[in-house]
């Protein structure tokens, strides 16, 4: 869940006199911290990372080949945008920790970070419904739980650094493999300094019935957070997993960059839901793929809000027969945001199919590009991709893009690609305040259907956080 | 890019070919002759800089946007020489071959980039309609204002800096206010020796209300290989129409590249229509810059790719002025191991609201090996616009086969049907007369070899 403000939990006033709230998860507390890997980005920043981590060698080599590949890669501004140059690596801090190990009580959770949860209704959430929760603050794990139902039936969740050491040989078998570390320049940051994440293992036929959640919260200013992320469902098996993404409003730039890699085993599911809800001034440069063996389905459910620049283009590599791999996304880019988001889809063996559909709205100033690729290579038969993209443009000012490509090889496979520009018809508009909504109103409601049948595909509470995100973020656009 | 390739040698060279040596081929190398007496000052200062700036510009890489999934370095400028003149036997030859309409209103024959037949007689009085090298002398004022006036932005700037070092051949068009000229104005371009290439130029400029159709042949006789670098400039004055159609069928071992842009005025409407059956490699890059309010802009184009056939085409359709609509539609038949690369884009400015804008890109495989890769893009910056693209590629459906198998046509012959079917919306497009009849004849000429 993003935000969820109450009252009840707002902390007294002589607890907060140095935080800066409002309702959209922008407020502060001060830092803390034990372990600060310092500004910039060199080998001496990975060993200081990797023995405060206190990673196995193979990790430590594993983040110097990276850094390597990092710092030797050029910016994609060939074709990104431009404001890629504005990221200054040597002007963040690549870890920042407290030192403590992860919480399986929110009692024990230190209390300012407790109260940041508090805020945003995690431990809440999990009471109600949520069969396990992580929560990252900054570098590290604040906190991890697993409900013991859930965990009896074999379902290890853990953060990445526990995995890596604790059950290495499912970890080392995928990490890295589904997203090498020489994909692009960010992802090979990504390997160079990752710390933090989520590591899933659900064993054969489990089928975890509730949402597994985990929730990124950036606290400190010129921080660049950068979770790893590795699941992986056996043979039959089922997981959802859900994560949310916060960040205060700082003066200067946060660079949030994550790696995540799902696999699913024969006939597995993975349900990736995301709501991120960035300050907008934080650069979101995300790598997210899937690899779904014989029948095994992947699904992205990704909902874009804030941030100054997000790159994201969730993919699926359907590698078995059968397999299935699916984008939903919504992206909202207000006066200032650039939500630069999109689909890869790669066909890898007969008969697998992918769906992907887009929406996205512009308001103010706002930016909001679609970027896809679809490949179907030769000697393959039965694949077929269906890409949908619709825009809607708010005000005068409004930009959305499409870029897709798509590449079949063959006369045995079937695309197709549509998208569509649009606007909130004065008509719709006229109606609406015919029957006594304010134009306010009208607009948030209109938007709320251009969006709604993608936000049935969320779990309800997500839909219902959801539809307030939208309705915040409609707020001065009209008028 | 090899500075210094093997030069080709005349052994390839059909028996009655020119009786003087070949020149060395090269074309990054060979610096263009030029006249200097027959040629005005203005134009030889522009051409040498457009030499210079060919050899300063680097071949576009793998990386470049504007070349992706295609290849710059395909177009083996080493292996070609500019075009010398052919003998009398071949010219004779070339205009004997030139087979298009049955009536127009001026036609044209040049063979190696020379003029051979020049027929202007049935020209409405007014109307400007000369070979480009008499145009240099007596259409300075307009050539300064329209001639290769505007940027390439689809990643061909360096080969339409060659084009216009070397440009010698093609035609200048001026209808003059309120004419319209019923039949059209015919044009073929012949390469006629191995390893030549050539570079026609096509100048459409209409003023108000005027009306002109131009067609463009590009062919080649006893040579396989060959490069056509071909340029055409259309502008459209306030409420005139342009309809252009070119006709690519070269040999099966040559190149072309073919750069079209359009600007429209006011009301104007532009109907470019480009049809790819030759060649082994053929890129077309198409720009449409509507200027005018109101003024509408068609993109047509039909391609039949077989063998190892790879045809490479780039749009822009650039909105700058409010009410101006624009459809682009091509229109892809594959067989063989051939490729399709269709890479369009849609801007519309902030001043251009209630701007309609479509590009529809369809594939049709018709076998395993054949590949197919669209890249359809929209950059939308106003608002009360309709804009959509749609991109599909597919197989021919089995349904369809079966309806057609089911009434007693044969395999063969249902599969033909259907791509005639799959094309004819876009053939639909050149309305019904003697153009669409000759363009479908191609067509079909081609698809029963296809199939």
């Amino acid at each position: 869940m993003v935000t969820a403000p109450d009252s009840t939990l707002v902390p007294e006033a002589n607890d907060i006199s140095d935080i800066r709230a409002d309702n959209t998860g922008n407020f502060t507390f001060p830092e803390r911290n034990k372990f600060d890997s310092g500004f910039g980005i060199t080998s001496k920043t990975i060993d200081y990372i990797s023995d405060v981590k206190g990673d196995p060698d193979w990790v430590r080599e594993f983040r110097h080949k990276a850094l390597k590949v990092f710092q030797d890669k050029p910016m994609p501004t060939h074709w990104a945008t431009k404001d890629l140059e504005n990221i200054h690596f040597d002007e963040f801090r690549y870890y920042l920790s407290d030192g403590q190990k992860p919480k399986r009580s929110w009692d024990d959770v230190p209390e300012d970070v407790k109260k940041t949860f508090d805020r945003l209704g995690i431990p809440e959430q999990e009471r109600k419904f949520l069969a396990g929760v992580e929560a990252q603050y900054d570098s590290e794990a604040a906190y991890s739980n697993i409900k013991a139902a859930v965990a009896e039936q074999g379902v290890i969740f853990v953060n990445s650094s526990e995995g890596l050491k604790e059950h290495p040989e499912i970890f080392k078998k995928w990490f890295g493999k589904v997203i090498p570390t020489g994909d692009n320049k960010f992802s090979a940051l990504n390997s160079a300094v990752f710390s933090g994440g989520s590591f899933i293992y659900v064993p054969p036929g489990v089928k975890v019935k509730h949402p597994l959640q985990a929730y990124f919260r950036i606290n400190s200013e010129q921080f660049g957070q950068f979770e790893r992320t590795l699941i992986i469902c056996d043979e039959g098996a089922e997981v959802m997993y859900m994560e949310g993404c916060t960040a205060p409003k700082f003066e200067t730039a946060t660079l949030h960059s994550a790696v995540v890699e799902l696999v699913a085993l024969k006939g597995a599911k993975i349900q990736y839901v995301t709501v991120q809800n960035w300050s907008s001034n934080v650069f979101n440069l995300v790598t997210k793929r899937g690899i779904a063996m014989e029948d095994a389905e992947v699904r992205w459910i990704d909902c874009n809000i804030g941030s100054r620049l997000t790159m994201k283009y969730p993919g699926v590599i359907m590698k078995g027969k059968r397999a299935r791999g699916e984008v939903i996304s919504i992206a909202l880019a207000n006066s200032g945001q650039h939500q630069d988001t999109g689909a890869k889809m790669v066909h890898a063996a007969d008969d697998t199919t992918s769906n992907v559909i887009s929406k996205s709205i512009s308001i103010g100033e706002g930016r909001a590009t679609y970027r896809g690729l679809v490949h179907i290579p030769k000697h393959l038969k039965g694949c077929k991709n269906n890409t949908e993209c619709d825009a809607l443009l708010i005000n005068t000012n409004s930009r959305t893009d499409t870029y897709p490509a798509i590449s079949v090889r063959g006369n045995q496979h079937s695309t197709q690609h549509e998208a569509s520009v649009s606007q909130v018809s004065a008509d719709q508009i006229f109606y609406l305040m015919q029957r006594g909504l304010s134009e306010a109103e009208a607009m948030s409601l209109s938007v709320n259907g251009f969006i709604n049948d993608l936000v049935k595909e969320f779990p309800m509470e997500y839909s219902v956080e959801l539809k307030r995100l939208i309705d915040l973020e409609m707020e001065d656009s009209v008028g | 890019m090899p500075t210094l390739a093997p030069v080709p040698q005349t052994s390839s060279m059909p028996s009655e070919a020119a009786p003087v040596a070949a020149p060395p081929a090269g074309l990054e190398i060979i610096a263009p002759t030029r006249n200097q007496s027959a040629m005005p000052a203005w134009f030889l200062e522009k051409s040498a800089a457009a030499w210079s700036n060919f050899q300063s510009l680097p071949v576009p890489g793998l990386k470049d946007e504007a070349w992706r999934y295609s290849n710059a370095k395909k177009i083996a400028l080493s292996t070609y020489h500019p075009a010398t003149a052919a003998n009398e036997h071949i010219e004779a030859e070339a205009v004997a071959a030139s087979s298009g309409l049955a009536e127009t209103a001026a036609r044209f024959v040049f063979v190696n980039d020379r003029l051979v037949v020049a027929e202007t007689d049935r020209l409405p009085a007014g109307v400007i309609c000369l070979p480009f090298e008499e145009a240099l002398q007596s259409q300075a004022a307009l050539l300064q204002q329209h001639f290769m006036q505007r940027e390439m932005t689809l990643g061909s700037a360096k080969f339409a800096a060659l084009h216009l070092a070397h440009v010698r051949a093609g035609l200048v068009i001026l209808v003059p206010k309120g004419i319209a000229i019923e039949q059209p104005i015919e044009v073929f371009h012949w390469i006629a020796a191995e390893h030549t290439a050539i570079f026609p130029h096509t100048l459409i400029v209409t003023e108000d209300n005027a009306d002109v159709t131009v067609v463009d042949h590009y062919r080649t006789l006893k040579a396989e290989t060959g490069l056509s670098l071909a340029v055409a400039d259309l502008v459209a004055g306030k409420g005139s129409r342009i309809r252009y159609i070119a006709c690519q069928e070269l040999g099966d071992k040559a190149q072309a590249m073919h750069l079209s842009s359009t600007v429209t005025a006011r009301d104007a409407q532009v109907k470019n229509f480009q049809v790819q059956l030759g060649a082994e490699f053929s890129r077309s890059e198409s720009v449409s810059d509507l200027l005018g309010e109101g003024s509408h802009s068609e993109m047509l184009s039909v391609a039949l790719p077989t063998g190892d056939q790879i045809v490479d085409q780039r749009t822009l359709q650039n909105h700058k002025a409010p009410h101006a609509t624009s459809d682009l539609l091509y229109k892809n038949a594959l067989y063989g191991k051939s490729r399709s690369i269709f890479s369009g884009l849609i801007t519309v400015d902030k001043e251009a609201h209630f701007t309609d804008a479509y590009q529809t890109c369809r594939n049709l495989l018709n076998s395993n090996e054949a590949e197919a890769t669209s890249l359809p893009g929209l950059e939308i910056n106003a608002d009360q616009v309709k804009c959509s693209h749609g991109a599909t590629s597919g197989p021919i459906s089995d349904e369809e086969l079966f309806y057609l198998k089911a009434r007693g046509i044969t395999d063969g012959e249902s599969r033909k049907l259907i791509v005639e079917g799959f094309l004819a919306d876009a053939l639909a497009k050149l309305g019904n007369g003697p153009i669409a009849d000759m363009v479908v004849s191609r067509i079909h000429e081609k698809l029963i070899l296809a199939v």
